[in-house]
């Protein structure tokens, strides 16, 4: 199991991670290293097997859908990097 | 230095030997004496701990008291605390403020409580020492050259070096049991589901629990009694029932069938962690329990079913680190680029790596050889422990299987570092509830039994601990600070 720095950039792309060149290089062989040992997966014969999401079979919980209070604007705002009025503030999406 | 257990200070407390502040200053003052040494905790606030320490006295002169009213405690920094930060010891969360409680520090607060701190651990719950924290290593309190274990390792050492009573923990593939070894303290994982996680930072959604640091299992009962149970803010938090923990704890193993799954024992365990726990199991039949021998042959896969699906949920839980509405904001041309530089820069190594391999193993073209492959493994992992607890009451097994290593031993190797949660993965991927409790030393270094038990059966794990408890004392030992 051998990631190419293609695979390494492709990935970082997906995830949104801007990596430096010494980053790449290191998980390049850290990844492949790391992937190589999963790969004993495949010899596990699991043909008719049914996948597991999760440990037990909760199925959906449902609620009456009734108003509640929520948190108030200032503590949802707390955090905020950057502001302007009520709103968080990003640099423009769109040009 | 003062070493209480939770049913110890509740007594005094009730009693009126010693009043909550007393008590918290007591603990404060163990903090001063040996967090230097320790670094067990990201946030420290004693006017917040006492302010909640006069709170609790009058609790206990009004009557509205209870066993935990007025207890100190140490909470993991993963969980949000109203008053607190909840850092999840990242650059990324180092100055955010909880915004709201966490539905398990909500229940703590109730019953009075003393938050006493918030415990450094691996970066986002990812590691398996305390030595990914963006802060700082945490240290072992038996030998200070050595790491607490991880990723709950604060949580582990301040009980162990006496800084709090109790501490509560996450455990997504060993973080509460593998630091409750390496500490020699006692940790308890519940059953997937039995405590709500709502408000606890998201790691691996299928996989984590909130779970306790005590003294010995007797603690451990009283404080799971307050935590457990189903909560609306959580849809997978369970229904089932909560049994009273402490009242129903017996003593004695008479005739309880103990499974020894001999996987656990194979190449490249400790010979000296071996003959511990092999001690420990015999001890346990001395006093009547029926010990056998059985095989999980798929545990061979555990460590790449857990590495493939557990970054792969925190690929997509922590795809909300994007510097929008909270947390590090890097600066950057246009939107995108300050969520990617964001993230480049607030994800410490570990944390990089684990989104990486999820991603990839989510990826298009990728799904199903990796991510479904797993979850298909898992299906066998979890069917196999199904079967083997229809001969088996328990089973018992290391809760890793080396010694505690040295700081920097293997932080440059992460498989290594993954190989130190090889006994404690199976257990999540199956979602059954799991206790680590001290065994003995080798080489002055704590070692930890880990038993198992049936989905929602804490009660048998609790009993069987209680009475190992009772006939040992590597418990009550205390590392010289």
């Amino acid at each position: 199991m051998q990631l190419s720095k293609e695979d390494v950039l492709r990935v970082a792309k997906l995830a949104r991670l801007d990596l430096d060149e010494q980053e790449i290089e290191r998980f390049q062989s850290q990844l492949s290293n790391i992937l190589h040992h999963f790969s004993v997966l495949s010899e596990v014969d699991t043909a008719g097997i049914a996948p597991t999401s999760q440990p037990f079979d909760t199925k959906n919980i449902m609620r009456k859908d009734l108003t509640a209070s929520s948190l108030p604007t200032a503590q949802i705002l707390l955090n905020a990097p950057d502001l302007q009025d009520d709103s968080f503030k990003v640099k423009a999406v769109m040009e | 230095m003062i070493n209480y257990t939770i049913t110890q200070a509740a007594e005094l407390l009730h009693k009126k030997q010693i009043s909550a502040v007393e008590l918290t200053k007591e603990y404060l003052q163990n903090i001063a004496n040996t967090e230097n040494r320790v670094h067990a905790f990201t946030q420290l606030n004693e006017k917040q701990a006492l302010d909640s320490a006069q709170h609790a006295d009058q609790k206990l002169h009004n009557g509205s008291a209870n066993k935990l009213t007025g207890i100190p405690i140490a909470i993991k920094d993963i969980m949000n605390t109203v008053d607190w930060r909840t850092t999840c010891s990242s650059k990324m969360l180092e100055n955010y403020q909880s915004v709201y409680d966490a539905t398990c520090i909500s229940k703590l607060k109730e019953r009075g409580m003393v938050i006493v701190g918030k415990t450094n651990m691996d970066e986002f719950a990812m590691g398996s020492s305390t030595e990914t924290s963006a802060f700082f290593k945490t240290f072992n309190p038996w030998n200070l050259e050595y790491v607490p274990g991880g990723s709950s390792g604060g949580s582990a050492a301040c009980i162990a070096a006496n800084q709090a009573i109790c501490s509560l923990g996450t455990d997504t593939g060993g973080s509460i049991r593998q630091p409750a070894s390496f500490c020699s303290v006692t940790g308890f994982k519940p059953t997937y589901g039995r405590v709500s996680r709502y408000g606890v930072v998201a790691f691996a959604s299928s996989l984590d629990q909130v779970g306790t640091f005590t003294k010995d299992a007797h603690d451990a009962a009283i404080l799971l009694e307050a935590l457990c149970g189903a909560d609306s803010k959580d849809s997978t938090s369970a229904k089932q029932a909560v049994p009273a923990f402490s009242q129903d704890l017996r003593d004695g193993v008479r005739g309880l069938r103990i499974g020894v799954p001999k996987e656990y024992f194979a190449q490249g365990i400790n010979p000296q962690v071996e003959s511990l726990v092999r001690k420990a199991v015999q001890e346990l039949q001395n006093h009547g329990a029926i010990v056998k021998e059985i095989s999980l042959p798929n545990t061979k896969y555990a460590l790449a079913v857990y590495y493939i699906i557990a970054p792969s949920e925190a690929s997509a839980n922590l795809a909300r680190f994007d510097g929008v509405k909270y947390g590090l904001r890097a600066d950057g041309n246009d939107m995108w680029q300050v969520i990617e530089k964001t993230r480049g820069q607030g994800f410490g190594d570990e944390v990089l790596r684990r989104i990486m391999i999820g991603t990839y193993a989510l990826s298009a073209g990728y799904y199903d050889a990796w991510y479904l492959k797993a979850q298909k493994v898992r299906t066998l992992i979890k069917a196999e422990f199904t079967d083997a607890f229809k001969e088996v009451d328990i089973i018992c097994a290391p809760t890793a299987p080396v010694l505690p290593f040295k700081s920097g031993e293997k932080i440059d190797d992460p498989l290594a570092m993954y190989l130190a949660d090889i006994c404690t993965i199976p257990i999540n991927i199956a979602g059954l509830p799991g206790m680590s409790i001290p065994c003995g030393f080798a080489n002055g270094l704590p070692v930890g039994l880990q038993i198992i038990g049936r989905p929602f059966d804490e009660q048998t794990i609790l009993n069987t601990a209680h009475t190992y408890q009772k006939l040992t004392s590597f418990h009550k030992e205390q590392p010289k600070l």
